[in-house]
């Protein structure tokens, strides 16, 4: 199997790259890590005219934390970088201890933090990750730069806010509050596989118990990853136990829309959704 | 239209210079190019790791690289493993244990138990098993395999 001719491009500086973006638009496909675009280039899904490598640009493979506390993360840097660096650890423990899930450490060696928003997979992890966390990702055309908020960013299946001549250049967190309390929880048939459903729960629990901030956000249940908003306003303000979340359950599972395909059927997905944003709740509450 | 590069390279320890399609997986070129036919392609996307070698170091799936991003690389197969007549731990490993059946996806999983006990030289059992869960053998084979590496990692 091989991928249909390309022309290839390897620049080596950002500039060079944004001028081949704006020479060739649509035309153009990114390789970054290549963890999902070679898969597709392989079995002809995709043959894109030119091919425009991006791992030359070590400038776009690094982790910062500014004087705010936010953590900006190059497009470029590593997966198995990010759950790797101490910063991460320390600063954004939620991200660290989440990359695992991503896929196989062979696949996040070459895979790319950029690589997995850019391709927007509705059953992929990092999505829902930057939306629960109100990530901004900053694109960069030849022209202008411009950031989009995480909620703005996934459009559809597989596709972004990205236009044609952009291209994804870093990821910006907002500083973790230390109060956040945080869950996990997805259904998958191999560990590092695509997951079915998943959730992540970010609570902001207080002295008194009651929930000041709730942040929820699933993935594989529909065409882009979502914020449940109305499940978020059941639980602020209210006194949670671990015991006693089956009224959020329910309203997950009233409000999910998912879709049938080849993995999971839609009544499965909004069943288990529901189920899946309990426990991840749960697991926040410890 | 598709084009050509000149690449340099070292795969397990050799240097090698090339012109290659820029179209061409690295997995192809180590088979076609190089003869180095123990890389096994099993699902040419990325699920079966029986591609699996060691670029720069790190495991990664050679059927999702192109060969012209191996330029200035420095890779290693599992024809890099043995030193001459002699196996490698992890081979002799495999070998007692009777780790391999029909020995397709063998290559992989070696390269991968290679990298994984290089970070993670005392591992547990769940440890190997989450290591070698993007690992597909179809002689269903793998608690022997989990032994192998474990045994390896206990220096033989």
């Amino acid at each position: 199997m091989k991928p249909a001719p390309f022309e290839y491009f390897a620049p080596t500086d950002i500039t060079e790259a944004l001028d081949l973006l704006a020479h060739y638009g649509d035309d153009a496909k990114i390789l970054a890590g290549g963890q999902s675009l070679m898969p597709l280039m392989n079995m002809r899904l995709a043959r894109p005219r030119v091919l425009l490598d991006i791992n030359r640009l070590t400038e776009l493979a690094y982790i910062s934390r500014g004087p705010d506390g936010a953590l900006t993360i190059g497009a470029l840097t590593r997966q198995r970088a990010v759950e790797r660096a101490s910063v991460v650890q320390t600063h954004l423990p939620l991200l660290a201890a989440v990359m695992p899930s991503l896929g196989h450490f062979q696949i996040r060696n070459r895979g790319t933090i950029g690589g997995s928003l850019a391709h927007a997979d509705p059953a992929a992890e990092l999505p829902a990750l930057c939306l629960a966390l109100e990530a901004e990702l900053m694109l960069r055309s030849a022209e202008r730069q411009r950031t989009v908020k995480a909620a703005d960013f996934f459009l559809t299946y597989l596709t972004t806010a990205i236009e044609p001549d952009e291209l994804l250049v870093d990821i910006r967190f907002p500083a973790w509050n230390p109060q956040w309390r945080w869950g996990f929880q997805e259904v998958c048939r191999r560990q590092g596989d695509f997951a079915l459903v998943g959730a992540v729960a970010l609570l902001h629990i207080d002295d008194d118990a009651i929930c000041r901030e709730a942040h929820l956000a699933m993935f594989g249940v529909g065409g882009t990853p979502i914020r449940l908003h109305r499940a978020e306003a059941l639980v602020r303000g209210q006194r949670l136990e671990a015991r006693g979340l089956e009224e959020v359950e329910q309203a997950v599972a009233a409000e999910l829309q998912p879709d049938t395909d080849m993995h999971a059927s839609a009544e499965y997905r909004q069943e288990v959704g529901g189920v899946i944003a309990r426990r991840a709740l749960e697991a926040a509450l410890g | 239209m598709t084009g050509q590069r000149s690449i340099q390279l070292r795969v397990n320890g050799q240097a090698y210079e090339r012109t290659v399609e820029t179209r061409q997986t690295l997995a192809d070129f180590l088979r076609e190019e190089l003869h180095l036919t123990g890389t096994h392609l099993g699902c040419e996307h990325g699920i079966c790791g029986a591609c699996t070698i060691l670029f720069n170091g790190e495991a990664v799936r050679s059927c999702l690289l192109l060969a012209v991003q191996a330029d200035d690389a420095e890779l290693m197969t599992v024809e890099g493993l043995a030193q001459g007549e002699s196996l490698h731990p992890l081979q002799r490993a495999f070998h007692a244990h009777h780790a391999l059946q029909c020995g397709f996806c063998t290559p992989g999983f070696l390269m991968t138990a290679c990298a994984f006990l290089q970070e993670e030289p005392h591992p547990t059992e769940a440890q190997v098993r989450e290591a070698i869960s993007g690992n597909i053998c179809r002689c269903t084979g793998y608690a022997p395999i989990v032994q192998a590496i474990l045994h390896a990692s206990r220096g033989g």
